[in-house]
């Protein structure tokens, strides 16, 4: 039953036999352990037919790294994931900041980016009043989980609350993490991340901008596996390791259910 | 020569071997480590011989002073700095004449090489600190440098690395120690880009005819690719 999972979504390619779903196991494995690290300045093809991707760049015909990272290699286009460096922001983001200012009609958030971004009077889901005091929404030092809306080439960062998932934080606790390290730590499919708020019982928010925001009562095992995650982001079958890592991190301080009988 | 050579240091060369026995064309021992600053966004530490070079890079980040503030592009801000103890004699800590002109030409060293045009009106910080002096320190420095960059995740098209061809008792030689440095005729350090050789810093203290000045770039293209190769390993090894 387990080996129909593993064929890939090729078309035309339904009517498998059991030997070549072995060898396509092999293949995933084999690609899963030949996570390559480059360094700029590589060469990593040399060919037209393929098309110089997020932290590449062409020279004639060979595409060379730009970046410290992983290869990737995806439908012809070669790019490379980059394992430190800062965040950049994209629209759609969901980012955790600051308020440091208040305006007339518009908050400052820091989410340690160098430009602080703006929360407009437009971004709140609540009417607010033409001079009305923005105190009563957001004050100084509140932390928000917020969605990006905009950014602009100039580095004009506009942010928005209206959103579902978007909200003021109360209490937890911040843990900063290297910005590239976050797919890493929601996971494909938000695997990673889900299975670290299962077994620890915590509420987490994951900010692209690489703060997260923990809270509950398994807090300090939380943040050490979050740690781990971004120690070994770039070795493979991480989510089996965090599992072991958070089971023993359980048995050591009991279940949360055990917890709350004492 | 000037008369107040040491009589030690009066033969440099002798049978095709050094002071320190190594060959003409032989580099001193490489050694490097990545990210020994944890505060740092990017680090290395490097050992050329007896040269010991820290570097540190801080950012991309906010532009400061603001008035040096580049809309377009990135700036970098180089601060190389002997430390005191760096020599036998105390250094003076805080900027000087060289201190000065060697940031500004590390600093053009680099550049061509870093996307700056990717982070617009923001600065980054590299700090070069020379823990000990023996020769080669721009060299080393620069060496030093875009390994931490790389580490920092800052795009670059390629590694920069920098070695010094001298001439000592009339004779070419690669990477030259402090007493060959202080005692020979001529000290030319040169930096290069990983990806295509192109040249981006070459300085010359001294003399050299035509023909050893072709010689010395030929001598700099060899000596430099096992500095590169370092500078990888160095990479590779911290995300094993």
């Amino acid at each position: 039953m387990t080996s129909v999972k593993i064929i890939p979504k090729n078309d035309g390619k339904t009517n498998k036999d059991t030997e070549n779903i072995k060898t396509d196991k092999a293949d995933i494995q084999n690609k899963k352990q030949s996570k390559k690290i480059v360094l700029p300045g590589d060469i990593l093809v040399e060919s037209i037919d393929f098309l110089a991707g997020y932290g590449t760049y062409r020279e004639g015909k060979k595409i060379y790294s730009k970046v410290l990272g992983l290869l990737r290699d995806k439908e012809h286009v070669i790019s490379v994931i980059p394992l430190a460096g800062p965040y950049t922001p994209r629209p759609r983001d969901f980012i955790i900041g600051e308020v440091t200012y208040i305006g007339y009609s518009n908050w400052k958030v820091n989410f340690g980016y160098p430009n602080d971004a703006t929360l407009p009077m437009s971004g709140v889901p609540e009417f607010i009043e033409n001079g009305a005091d923005l105190t009563r929404y957001y004050k100084r030092g509140d932390l928000l989980f917020a969605a990006i809306d905009s950014v602009t080439k100039g580095g004009i960062i506009q942010i928005t609350m209206k959103d579902k998932r978007a909200r003021k934080l109360f209490n937890g606790k911040i843990i900063n993490i290297s910005p590239p390290k976050v797919p890493r730590l929601i996971g494909k499919e938000g695997t990673m991340i889900s299975q670290i708020k299962n077994k620890t019982g915590c509420i987490i928010n994951v900010g692209q901008n690489g703060r997260i925001w923990v809270k509950g009562d398994n807090e300090a095992l939380a943040t050490r596996t979050i740690k781990m995650v971004e120690k070994l982001s770039h070795k493979s079958g991480l989510t089996e390791t965090i599992s072991r890592y958070l089971d023993d991190g359980l048995k050591k301080i009991g279940t949360p259910e055990k917890k709350e009988k004492k | 020569m000037g008369s107040n050579v040491p009589e030690k240091y009066k033969t440099l060369i002798k049978d095709d071997k050094r002071i320190d026995g190594r060959k003409l064309d032989e580099l001193r021992p490489v050694k490097i480590e990545v990210g020994v600053i944890p505060s740092a966004s990017g680090s290395a530490y490097i050992e050329i011989g007896n040269t010991k070079v820290l570097a540190a890079v801080h950012g991309p980040k906010e532009m400061f002073p603001r008035h040096m503030i580049d809309e377009d592009k990135a700036v970098l801000n180089v601060r190389y700095a002997m430390l005191p103890f760096s020599t036998s004699d105390r250094v003076r800590p805080g900027p000087s004449r060289r201190s000065n002109e060697i940031s500004k030409v590390t600093r053009h060293a680099l550049e061509s090489v870093i996307c700056l045009e990717e982070y617009p009106a923001m600065g980054i910080d590299l700090t070069l600190d020379i823990i000990q002096a023996d020769a080669g320190t721009r060299a080393t420095a620069i060496t030093a440098a875009s390994v931490a960059l790389a580490h920092a995740g800052i795009p670059m098209k390629g590694l920069v690395a920098a070695t010094a061809i001298g001439k000592i008792n009339d004779k070419l030689a690669v990477d030259l120690n402090g007493p060959e440095d202080n005692f020979g005729q001529t000290d030319m350090p040169i930096a290069m880009i990983s990806t295509n050789k192109n040249i981006t810093l070459l300085q010359m203290d001294g003399d050299f005819s035509k023909e050893e000045f072709k010689t010395a770039l030929s001598m700099a293209k060899k000596a430099i690719g096992p500095l590169f190769e370092a500078q990888k390993a160095a990479l590779r090894k911290y995300y094993e």
